[in-house]
């Protein structure tokens, strides 16, 4: 078992072009490790140089926002679902 | 080029007008790979503010899960200037990204012109495109 990422258009790039790529880990924060690791570069279009969730992008586990659900830190099991959006937002 | 047909244009300038003095935003969703805008979907301005936008974050995933399920993608994403030239901020910059939509920017800051631009933001390069008004896509 693993865990399912829909990737967003503009990082398909990282993927092969792939909409969906499966990772494996226990948080979030590991989840993106392990795909930078299959998919190198993913993990610096999502985390900050301080080591937060960047802002322009939203993710969701189950469809939740991991936002609200202890961000880097929300546990993830095998089966779960994580969805990768960029934000759409301006000025 | 953005082609798109009038009605869809008007939809959007109304929105505008109708949220001013806050920014409205939305999409037009279109086939994959088309490049025509077909389905007019207005957005709720979560930040409702005269000089921000973001869509709701789970009106986000709602309408990217309706997308996926109907092989559509966002080939436009349009949001209003109140006060402003219809031209991508900084902000706007920073956030873009959608390689493949149309940015259309709509200014409400007189009440009698309709500003209506549209723009490819790539890798934070902004290209302005001529928008051709069509009455039916053929």
């Amino acid at each position: 078992m693993a865990i399912e990422v829909k990737i967003p258009t503009i990082l398909r790039s990282y993927t092969g072009g792939a909409k969906a790529v499966d990772g494996t880990g226990d948080t979030l924060s590991a989840l993106i490790d392990n795909l930078d690791g299959s998919h190198p570069g993913i993990k610096g279009r999502l985390i900050t140089d301080d080591g937060g969730l960047h802002r322009f992008v939203n993710v969701y586990v189950n469809d939740e926002d991991v936002r609200f659900t202890g961000s880097l830190d929300t546990a993830l099991k095998d089966g779960d679902a994580v969805t990768i959006l960029p934000a759409v937002a301006g000025g | 080029m953005l082609t798109i047909d009038r009605a869809t244009r008007d939809a959007i300038l109304a929105h505008a007008r109708n949220d001013h003095p806050d920014e409205a935003c939305g999409v037009v969703a279109g086939p994959e790979d088309s490049d025509r805008p077909a389905r007019f979907i207005p957005m709720l301005n979560a930040a409702r503010s005269p000089t921000f936008y973001e869509f709701d974050s789970a009106d986000l995933l709602q309408l990217y899960k309706e997308m996926a399920a109907n092989d559509e993608e966002p080939v436009v994403i349009y949001h209003s200037h109140t006060a402003t030239e219809a031209y991508p901020s900084r902000t706007d910059i920073a956030y873009a990204s959608e390689p493949n939509a149309h940015y259309v920017l709509v200014s409400t800051r007189t009440d009698d012109t309709d500003e209506f631009r549209s723009f490819r933001i790539v890798d934070g390069v902004v290209t302005e495109e001529p928008v051709e008004v069509v009455e039916s896509y053929a």
